[in-house]
């Protein structure tokens, strides 16, 4: 229950901490916009090719992608809040009282989730001025939302425990990209199954990203087939539960170090 | 006080601890009474802060045995960071917080709630002054304002034992005046046991009841300043020589001759001696002699210098720059 408690309190810290910085605000909602418009126009005439019947205009398609990829990123750089708190020695500070050491970790990945559901919101709204219908109706927002929420989180598991590993943001982005894009490539964020060569479209299956942009796409643009897209979020809950296994894991090695 | 009377807050008993290929802590042992100032004194990477950080909970010594406020660091951790406040030597000030969010997450990790906990900050923040700034982001504080929020957050709980690591490193010596100031009226007015590590003589010497000086993750002496400074016989003779190369060793040698106790600064030569009134024609005489202008000649009762430069065959500054 203390656990809980203080995992609130303290991501209600890092929200407001993060809503006190303007600049990371604009970017926050801009950028997934940009995303969405720009690749939209990109790939006008080639992203859905192959696509089965029934799928609406490509930027139906690419919306629950981009919200996807959007909240993918922002899981992959949230440990950046950790390596900051641990320069500051707030951490230190923390664990000299009777804080939750699982609070810690937890409220990193659970800050990240938020931050994806509150840009998911707009992205969504964004994209119903651009003719997205979200065709699963109340459920498929909601699924929408759980799939970016477990992948922002399943992946700042992942970043707050190479946070917590190289406690430098250098080495800490250097592996977050390395990572992170070919996940981002070895997924149908951008173009339909159909395109992918058989080796991605195998490679794909296991890619949690693509977890997340199955659900989050069947939500949005068939509004069926909700069977398969309560595995993928249970697989993504699975993967939230392994990275957060791992990063308070490689929290417990950060306290043996110091 | 004697030692019946009061308990020990803190006891250490041979800590080792040892980082990769640095030995920090090479047999550790002190006894901090209730309700004293006591002082790590050494330079930096002597092993203070390590010390700190195994009585705080936040490292384990490989071996040897620690109790903070009766409960044994190693066994009840928990029961331990209930009873202590830590004030790090990096600070712990989450710097987009306002003080007073700072202070209000702090006591919500130690369980304070609701009005008791609102008014216990308020009351905080009078304390250390900083009452009209507490709504303000503490990134906007100066070093010493952080520093006076890094203890009222060490305070929130009303903890039994402080411990201030290098409480004024990196402060103007206005702000450490008044940081000074600060801990020696908390140490009156709360009745607190406070541990001090610093690498300031000056510090150690006004804040601290008893010093123990750290050298290479050990104590090497433990005792009031005055006892400390007592503890040496005689007198400490500085002569600075004019010229600064050249003839600094023949003057060393020449000293060394008459009093046997010599370390030099630069183009200072120091010296100890029984009786400065005596000692210093001699030298004056046995340097004018040789040759070697002097410019200036002073003598002083030993201060915690001497005392660290005894015990540990360095000088406190020449040391503190080499360590790291």
């Amino acid at each position: 229950m203390q656990t809980v408690r203080q995992t609130g309190w303290m991501v209600v810290r890092q929200l407001r901490n993060l809503a006190r910085q303007p600049i990371w605000v604009v970017m926050m909602i801009i950028q997934p916009m940009i995303w969405l418009i720009l690749y939209g126009q990109l790939l006008k005439n080639a992203g859905l090719q192959g696509h089965s019947q029934g799928a609406g205009t490509y930027i139906e398609f690419l919306a629950p992608g981009i919200i996807c990829m959007n909240a993918f990123f922002g899981g992959m750089w949230s440990g950046m809040g950790m390596i900051t708190d641990l320069d500051r020695k707030v951490i230190d500070r923390f664990l000299a009282a009777p804080a939750s050491r699982l609070a810690i970790v937890l409220s990193q990945v659970v800050r990240a989730g938020i931050t994806a559901v509150i840009q998911t919101l707009i992205l969504l709204l964004v994209g119903l001025a651009l003719g997205v219908r979200i065709h699963g109706g109340v459920l498929g927002w909601l699924i929408v939302f759980a799939a970016a929420f477990l992948l922002a989180s399943a992946f700042a598991g992942f970043s707050n425990g190479l946070a917590l590993i190289f406690r430098r943001p250098e080495s800490m982005i250097a592996t977050a990209n390395m990572v992170g894009l070919p996940l981002m490539f070895l997924s149908s964020i951008l173009l339909t199954f159909a395109l992918m060569p058989g080796w991605i479209k195998a490679v794909s299956r296991y890619n949690p990203v693509n977890w997340g942009v199955n659900a989050a796409r069947n939500a949005v643009v068939y509004g069926n087939a909700w069977g398969a897209t309560g595995e993928f979020l249970l697989f993504l809950l699975a993967a939230m539960a392994v990275t957060s296994l791992f990063a308070t894991w490689c929290f417990r090695s950060y306290q043996r170090s110091i | 006080m004697s030692r019946l009377e009061a308990m020990d807050a803190i006891v250490a008993e041979d800590l080792h601890k040892r980082y990769k290929t640095v030995q920090a802590l090479d047999g550790v042992s002190f006894a901090v009474r209730e309700g004293e100032v006591f002082g790590l004194l050494g330079p930096n990477g002597a092993g203070k802060s390590t010390t700190v950080r195994v009585l705080t909970t936040l490292t384990r010594p490989d071996s040897g045995r620690a109790t903070v406020a009766g409960e044994d660091v190693a066994a009840h951790p928990d029961r331990v960071r209930n009873k202590i406040g830590y004030v790090a030597q990096d600070s712990g000030v989450d710097w987009d917080a306002t003080g007073r969010e700072n202070l209000l997450l702090q006591g919500r990790i130690h369980r304070m709630t609701g009005q008791p906990l609102h008014a216990r900050v308020a009351e905080l923040l009078e304390l250390v002054g900083l009452a009209d700034a507490a709504d303000r982001v503490a990134r906007t504080y100066s070093g010493g304002m952080k520093r006076r929020l890094d203890i009222a957050i060490g305070l929130v709980h009303k903890p039994q034992v402080l411990f201030l690591d290098e409480p004024t490193t990196g402060l103007d010596p206005e702000a450490r005046t008044a940081m000074w100031v600060e801990v020696e009226r908390l140490a009156k007015d709360l009745n607190l046991t406070i541990l001090l590590t610093t690498h300031y003589l000056e510090e150690a010497d006004r804040l601290a009841e008893r010093v123990a000086i750290v050298s290479k993750g050990k104590i090497v002496v433990e005792g009031t300043p005055e006892e400390l400074k007592r503890g040496l016989e005689g007198e400490s003779v500085s002569v600075e020589l004019q010229e600064t190369n050249g003839r600094v060793a023949d003057a060393e040698r020449i000293v060394a001759g008459i009093s046997g106790s010599v370390h030099i600064e630069g183009n200072v030569v120091r010296a100890r001696v029984p009786n400065g009134a005596q000692a210093i024609p001699v030298i004056l005489g046995a340097l004018d002699d040789a040759g070697i202008e002097v410019a200036a000649v002073t003598t002083a009762r030993p201060s915690l210098d001497d005392v660290y430069l005894h015990y540990t065959g360095r000088a406190f500054a020449t040391e503190d720059e080499a360590g790291g």
